[in-house]
């Protein structure tokens, strides 16, 4: 019903345009991209590549509101700097991966770092966003206040859609200001005691930031007002981290360069296969291999190992949870757990709502979408 | 605003469609699960929003999850539409029966499941009251966040369809933030499950589309909430301002300072002096505007906050500032706050509540708009603000009775809604669309657009008999309306509010 709009004014997202458009006609799929960081996360990579850093610029940052607003090609370097300016963050840590790491990425993948267990996801920063859907038509969700319930809610659903619902183009977040105080306490403890304390510390008026286990220690950041810290780290024990080391252990921990992810890259050269297990935090543990980090108060397991698949995805799923294959192993069997049926027919509608000729990132999120 | 009813049906072929929709139904129920007389149904021909009226062709209240597929099935197999229900206390006329539809009340599905103190998760049946989760959380420490002023009787299942709010938002989030897990029916009675209780799940984010889609996707039977622990101290402060001006002003700088308060809360002048003559808590009656800000934690960390919260108001030009010395007055302090709906309706017949959000900055800008309003309509308006996170309450008031003045109130309530859009916001921020803001969708959204919005609902829902006509108005609706928004640049709210087409 919608008839052809007029093309945007704006050079940058009128190239995309047209690209989309030409895509369309010729039917060609488009592999849409930012600064490549993320290149080995998710399905095959399909498709002429469509860059989309030109399309960069913080659009709109007002301290006060809470708000900032960025293109998709942004930087995400460029984004944290200008917000670290007024004491403001992205609380949820997005992982860079490396120094092209772009906005659109990060929304697109909607993947949180450490603090993921305290502060939330990226979707829950998300408060609106445009995207180029497959038509080539500039659609507007959401918006740039705390609170809209008007019609559904599109934005929090592109989130972590690996772009096959269209081209982000631009996201709106809720930003926060950064805690004041913060403090990292090391705790010699073996996997089961680590799970169990962390639980009981979860349900107590704790300023717990994040966490991380592996190989007999557990590492706990604190942070919040000051006085806060101070007395949770008093009352918690465990061994204080010096704070430039502790800084630099959880910057390496978001980006994945730490040495629990570095003795698994040279694993994955050897053979070998990096799972990530998203579970109740409270599932046991998994006892499949001792190369295992914890992250999220028990919640994101890394696994290093070389077992059958689907010995790792039937664990994830009886525990509840389900199990990406993040680096190596076998990708054609499909690197996502399965879709239940009633969901995998609501996934194929809405990518026929979305992207009709199916241009966007074909295979990225679903096998055959 | 201008809610449209739908259209009358012929009252023979109605009756006939009746006779044959509970023949089916009577099947698969209970005899007392099924209602159908008209006396027996018209407690259930609107919700809080009880300007408009439509008994259903019959309310089925199924007691067990395989009765509830039985009715989805069957109202599918016949092309039914079917309504859900909870509690009945939505604002926006969301759970406003179909005349020719099936209600489908799942009161009875009010059974806690499992509290989970170690997990931190509640799972309850949709049913359950809001408050209901806190209660039974209290014992570990813990409790459900989102508090709507509705939270003694509203359900978990009609805060997951409404993505319900409350006071607390800006720090603890919406129902989107709180919920993990959703199960329930697809239109055609398939079982479905929405999120989990791990982090995240394979494939798109369904559950943040489901929650907040007003009952159009899928029908929720069991929700699994987040809990928090409760924070052990809670203090507020009462600030009073001589202009509303200073008191929009001393919001910002409160968020300015790094704060994130609890709860702030903003009331004008005469809702201060109706809910002071309701619940007799001492706000100060000379102030134009008070506000209400909270901190909660740890006794140290709400002192410090508490300190810095004053130095602050104080420097924003707070004509008086009272700190809560114990938990029995912050309950005063709160009191004329939450009743403030109560309160409103001492002073009139009838009010129309508004629920837009605007940009923080804007707030007395509003609020001197809608002053403005008052004298263009004739008509009174107080005003509560949960002006932490920029939603507006004001209370249209008028008398029903008079058709002049429900006619002027729809007009002063359309006007409040298209400023609040230009001025970058959105026409709800936690009540919804129903069928209330049907035609304030057509200002805020393009046709394009809208029309995305309708693929969506066809993408869950195909036969398109979840609460049909809600939500997402027809493209008809927005022709006649005569309503078009200007065309889109790349932000499309950043460009209406700087005054661009």
């Amino acid at each position: 019903m919608t008839t052809e709009p007029a093309p945007p004014d704006d050079p940058a997202l009128g190239a995309i345009v047209d690209r989309i458009r030409a895509a369309r006609a010729a039917g060609t799929k488009l592999r849409l991209r930012g600064g490549g960081s993320k290149d080995f996360y998710g399905g095959p990579l399909a498709g002429e590549v469509l860059d989309l850093r030109p399309l960069a610029g913080i659009s709109r940052h007002e301290p006060t509101e809470l708000v900032v607003s960025a293109r998709a090609g942004t930087p995400l370097a460029e984004l944290e700097e200008a917000l670290a300016a007024h004491g403001q963050w992205l609380p949820f840590e997005p992982p860079r991966f490396g120094p092209g790491a772009t906005v659109g990425g990060m929304v697109a993948a909607g993947l949180a770092g450490p603090a993921r267990a305290s502060q939330g996801s990226v979707r829950d920063y998300v408060l609106g966003a445009t995207l180029l859907d497959g038509r080539g038509e500039l659609l507007g969700f959401g918006g740039q206040v705390m609170k809209n319930v008007a019609g559904y809610d599109v934005s929090r659903l592109l989130t972590g859609s690996m772009g096959i619902l269209g081209v982000i183009c631009e996201v709106s977040f809720k930003i926060m200001p950064r805690p004041p105080g913060s403090a990292t306490l090391r705790f010699d403890m073996d996997e089961a005691t680590a799970l169990r304390r962390l639980a009981e510390w979860s349900g107590q008026p704790l300023p717990l930031s994040a966490s991380a286990w592996w190989d007999g220690t557990l590492v706990l950041r604190l942070a919040g007002a000051h006085a806060a810290v101070d007395a949770a780290a008093q009352r918690l024990g465990g061994e204080a981290v010096e704070p430039a080391l502790a800084a630099s252990f959880w910057e390496g921990l978001r980006d994945q360069r730490d040495e629990f992810f570095a003795a698994a890259g040279r694993a994955v050269a050897g053979g070998a296969a990096l799972w990530r297990l998203a579970l109740p935090s409270t599932a046991p543990p998994l006892r499949l291999t001792d190369q295992q980090l914890i992250e999220w108060g028990g919640a994101q397991r890394w696994l290093c190992c070389a077992l059958p698949a689907a010995t790792v995805r039937d664990a994830a799923a009886s525990l509840g949870g389900h199990a990406t294959l993040w680096r190596g192993g076998d990708r054609a069997a499909g690197v996502f757990a399965p879709l239940a049926p009633a969901l995998a027919r609501i996934h194929r509608e809405l990518k026929r709502a979305f992207d009709p000729d199916g241009v966007f990132n074909p295979g990225r999120l679903i096998a055959d979408l | 605003m201008n809610a449209p009813l739908p259209a009358t049906p012929d009252p023979a072929a109605r009756s006939a469609r009746q006779r044959e929709v509970v023949t089916a139904l009577a099947a698969r129920l209970p005899a007392h699960a099924l209602l159908w007389q008209s006396e027996d149904t018209t407690p259930y021909e609107c919700d809080g929003l009880t300007a408009y009226r439509q008994r259903p062709l019959a309310v089925a209240l199924p007691e067990t999850e395989e009765q509830v597929a039985a009715v989805l099935r069957t109202c599918h197999a016949m092309g039914v539409p079917v309504v859900a229900r909870g509690a009945g206390t939505g604002l926006s006329g969301g759970a406003m029966p179909h005349p020719m539809g099936v209600t489908l009340s799942l009161a009875r599905f009010n059974r806690i499941l499992a509290v989970d103190p170690l997990a931190r998760t509640a799972t309850v049946q949709c049913g359950v009251r809001n408050l209901a989760i806190s209660e039974a959380a209290a014992p570990y420490g813990l409790y459900y966040a989102p508090d709507p002023s509705s939270q003694i009787a509203c359900t978990i299942g009609g805060n997951v369809a409404e993505n319900a709010g409350g006071v607390h938002c800006l720090k603890y989030g919406l129902t989107v933030h709180n919920v993990l897990r959703v199960r329930g029916f697809t239109a055609d009675g398939e079982p479905v499950v929405f999120g989990s209780r791990a982090p995240d799940v394979p494939g798109l984010d369904l559950l943040a589309a489901v929650i907040g889609s007003e009952g159009m996707l899928a029908v929720a039977i069991e929700v699994t909430v987040r809990l928090v622990p409760r924070p052990p101290t809670a203090r507020c402060i009462m600030a009073s301002f001589d202009d509303v001006r200073k008191a929009g002003d001393a919001v910002a700088a409160v968020i300015a300072a790094g704060i994130i308060p609890a709860g702030l809360e903003m009331m004008d002048k005469p809702m201060t002096a109706a809910a002071e003559d309701f619940v007799h808590a001492g706000y100060d009656l000379g102030a134009e505007a008070i506000l209400l800000c909270e901190s909660d934690g740890t006794p140290e960390e709400v002192a410090e906050e508490i300190g810095r919260m004053l130095d602050v108001l104080a420097g924003a030009g707070a004509t008086r500032l009272e700190v809560s010395g114990d938990e029995a007055q912050r309950l005063v302090f709160w009191s004329g706050r939450k009743n403030a709906f109560p309160a409103s309706g001492r002073l009139s017949p009838d009010y129309m509540c508004m629920d837009s959000t605007i940009p923080r900055k804007r707030l007395a800008d509003i609020l001197i708009a809608i002053q403005a309003m008052e004298r263009k309509y004739d008509l009174r308006c107080v005003n509560v603000f949960h002006a932490g996170d920029g939603n507006l309450h004001p209370l249209i008031l008028y008398d029903a009775n008079d058709p002049d003045q429900l006619d002027r109130c729809e007009r002063f309530g359309a006007e409040i809604l298209e400023t609040s859009v230009r001025l970058g916001g959105t026409v709800t921020g936690e009540h919804g669309v129903g069928i209330e803001k049907l035609a304030s969708m057509c200002v805020q959204f393009s046709p394009a657009e809208l029309q995305t919005m309708r693929a969506i609902k066809d993408a869950f829902d195909p036969a398109g008999l979840l609460n049909p006509g809600k939500v997402v108005p027809t493209p008809q609706r927005c022709a006649e309306g005569g309503l078009r928004p200007g065309r889109r640049s790349l932000l499309p709210l950043h460009a209406l509010e700087s005054g661009r087409p």
